[in-house]
């Protein structure tokens, strides 16, 4: 991605996203700004205010998700707000019975999501397979993708999947930011 | 340009929708073949939520399978126990109590108006109309809180069972029903206030996905989308089950068979629903709610920790289960999305040799591409909504 | 019409019509079950949709049973209804493994979407079907998961770590 030559400071030329890493990675003021505890946790405090799931219903847990965004149990108040695409979003809810034929598309729509990224296996089947344990059923989202909150339930009732989110704040909170950075992750 | 309009062609383009996309209702895959914008043929490729159901059918005990049916269809999950639990009933030749019946009638339609309130409330959110969804929703609510009430479950309810019901139909329960009752008619206003003579509402719907009789029924559709068309079949009227017969209800049927249609029908519905409940709520007799027969219903908990006899009864329906006659029946019912039968195989032992589910959302997909050939994209989205399937039943 | 009526049309048209081709006939709680030649399907069906006292306009089901190990192993049942005279009726067809039944999609062409899952389940083959590919399982999937030597669990890949091991 060529980014257009900046008119006013000539000597920052940012040709790529990884020439931007590197510069920001070594900036001694960044680094120094990344190391504060402060910024730790302002951070944090705005990535768990505003989990953005993404809509992605599977099965039976999909209504009990829909229930859950709608208007009595409302999961707005928490910051969280439905998103269509794996672009916008920072979680991705399995909501229910992951098959064989769907497992690929989900392991893409989850490379397709901006890190950082959490997922939450909302039900027994998502879990380990469930009341599903058949040639067709994938035996847990985990032999997927990652899960960083499980959700017992078949399917979790609204408050359960509320719960299940309060769980990822949490978890959230206790991150280190700058994570990504320290893994060295390069752009592409 | 103007009048060269129609020389004007782009190369034909394979356009896939799904399995992920907000609007196909779960995981619906379709291939279209796209001229431009318009669509030239739609092939849904299902199978995402292939679970093997009827696999594990042949694999448990009848009364163990219960359960698994809640799974089918699971936006109105009454529906699905009530067409197994008849079909077992039928294949053993066992008549359940009065007031079962009117339980069962009282469940299935408290699940017909939620299935189809979720129906026309994520409809009116594909084509924009957010607040029906929220609506529908909190409607819907309601329904759950009854459910819950009953059985202690929301969505997966497990009620009915082979021989009558899980539980009894309190008093309470009977007032929540009542209070159901006053409170919906003011609120279906509402609706019809914002959506029925909405411009776009029209717009988007009128003339769109038309099916004339003859075809639907030659394509095999059911239920409220055939009735849209035109045809007047209705299993609860034409071959009464349970106690359909004492019920004063109407069939509405639509004239032109398109979405706009389909949507008057499912409206209609759910306020025929609502008669039918009256009806069986002031006619419910006393007396059990199940057979009393202790190897196909189990005790009552309490009686098996003190009853010596009871926990026996209790071991042996848990550990054995009961067996059918040697034979092969098909029982269907009028769900929410259309004819939902049940076709099983018996060997004579307490496992079905094979258990078939005709789905309605299966065969209410196959016309599709008859519904939506020739149309625009953004039809599609009309039509697949007017169709309503539930993956859980269509891939099984 | 009575119910007894009904099925007394049911099996008496039939059996009537075609004499050779019924191998037998059952009457099981009111449900008329005929069982037929596998080469006499079409004719049958064409029969049943076109007479007047039958009209068998709507085709519910197709399912495929597997009787294994007993032979022949597969059994194609048809489910019929008809809309203006509400009578029901089931129709079965024997057929071996690896051997094919000729399809109904030109009859009735809700047929289409049945037929292509007896044939993903059960491996049978519908014979002048215009569309026959797996429906259910992916295109590369091997074996019929609904046959009665096809484990519940499956085989074991990454999916599914408590498949049962392939030889």
């Amino acid at each position: 991605m060529i980014l257009r030559k900046n008119p006013i400071e000539e000597s920052v030329l940012f040709t790529s996203l990884e020439n931007i890493a590197d510069a920001l990675r070594n900036n001694s003021i960044v680094n120094s700004i990344r190391e504060n505890p402060v910024t730790e946790y302002v951070v944090n405090w705005g990535r768990a205010g505003a989990i953005w799931p993404m809509t992605f219903g599977l099965a039976c847990c999909a209504i009990e998700m829909i229930a859950a965004g709608c208007s009595r149990f409302d999961t707005d108040r928490f910051g969280i707000v439905f998103r269509p695409s794996p672009r916008q979003s920072d979680v991705m809810v399995v909501a229910g019975t992951m098959t064989k034929k769907i497992a690929p598309a989900v392991k893409r729509l989850y490379d397709q999501m901006p890190e950082p990224r959490w997922v939450i296996a909302q039900g027994g089947c998502a879990s380990a397979g469930g009341p599903y344990n058949t040639y067709s059923v994938v035996q847990g989202t985990d032999l997927v993708v990652p899960v960083d909150v499980y959700i017992p339930g078949c399917p979790p009732r609204p408050e359960a999947l509320m719960f299940g989110f309060l769980q990822l704040m949490e978890k959230i909170r206790s991150e280190n930011p700058a994570m990504l950075t320290q893994r060295k992750i390069t752009y592409k | 340009m103007t009048e060269n309009n129609d020389l004007i062609t782009t190369k034909e383009f394979t356009l896939h929708m799904g399995p992920q996309h907000p609007s196909t209702h779960g995981v619906l895959h379709l291939v279209l073949e796209m001229q431009g914008e318009t669509i030239l043929k739609a092939e849904p490729d299902i199978g995402y939520l292939h679970r093997g159901t009827e696999k594990i059918a042949e694999n448990l005990l009848y009364h163990q399978f219960v359960p698994y049916t809640d799974r089918l269809d699971y936006m109105s999950a009454m529906s699905n126990n009530l067409a197994y639990v008849m079909a077992v009933e039928k294949l053993m030749g066992l008549e359940i109590p009065e007031r079962a019946k009117y339980i069962r009638v009282i469940a299935a339609e408290l699940s017909r108006i939620a299935g189809h309130l979720l129906c026309i409330g994520a409809w009116a959110l594909d084509l924009g109309a957010m607040t029906i969804l929220l609506y529908a929703m909190r409607e819907r609510e309601v329904v759950l809180d009854i459910f819950e009430q009953l059985c202690g479950a929301r969505m997966t309810l497990s009620y009915l069972r082979v021989g009558g019901v899980r539980y009894e139909f309190t008093r309470e329960c009977k007032e929540s029903v009542e209070r159901l009752l006053e409170l919906f008619p003011a609120r279906f206003d509402e609706y019809d206030a914002i959506l029925t003579g909405n411009r776009v509402w029209l717009d988007r719907n009128k003339g769109v996905g038309v099916l004339s009789g003859q075809e639907a029924i030659d394509l095999g559709l059911s239920g409220p989308a055939l009735r849209a068309s035109g045809v007047k079949w209705d299993i609860r009227k034409d071959e009464p089950y349970l106690i359909y017969d004492r019920f004063d209800f109407d069939v509405p049927i639509g004239a032109n068979g398109d979405c706009y249609d389909r949507y008057i029908v499912r409206f209609a519905e759910i306020r025929q629903a609502m008669r039918i409940i009256t009806q069986a709520l002031k006619d419910m007799p006393d007396g059990p709610f199940a057979v009393d027969m202790p190897q196909i219903v189990p005790p009552p908990k309490p009686d098996v920790y003190k009853n010596m006899e009871a926990l026996i009864h209790h071991f042996k329906y848990v550990s054995h289960g009961f067996k059918c006659p040697k034979g092969e029946v098909y029982s269907s019912i009028e769900s929410p999305k259309g004819e939902l039968g049940v076709y099983i195989v018996s060997d004579g032992g307490e496992k079905p040799w094979r258990l078939k589910i005709r789905a309605p959302s299966f065969m209410n997909l196959q016309t599709i591409n008859a519904m939506s050939k020739g149309r625009y994209l953004a039809d599609v989205i009309a039509i697949v909504s007017s169709l309503d399937p539930v993956f859980g039943e269509c891939d099984k | 019409m009575t119910p007894v009526d009904k099925a007394h049309i049911l099996v008496n048209k039939i059996q009537d019509n075609f004499r050779h081709d019924v191998i037998s006939t059952v009457v099981f709680r009111g449900e008329v079950t005929h069982i037929i030649e596998k080469n006499a399907l079409k004719a049958v069906c064409n029969f049943l949709k076109d007479d007047n006292d039958l009209r068998m306009n709507c085709l519910v089901d197709v399912a495929g049973v597997d009787y294994s190990p007993s032979s022949p192993r597969f059994e194609v049942v048809y489910h019929l209804y008809s809309i203006s005279k509400k009578h029901r009726l089931r129709l079965k067809v024997k057929v071996g493994e690896g051997e094919g039944v000729p399809s109904v999609t030109g009859i009735w062409s809700g047929a289409d979407w049945p037929e292509r899952e007896a044939y993903d389940m059960f491996g049978i083959v519908f014979e002048g079907h215009p569309n026959l590919k797996r429906i259910y399982m992916p295109e590369e999937w091997e074996g019929h998961p609904l046959r009665k030597d096809y484990p519940l669990r499956g085989y074991k890949d990454r999916y599914n770590p408590y498949g049962v091991e392939k030889e």
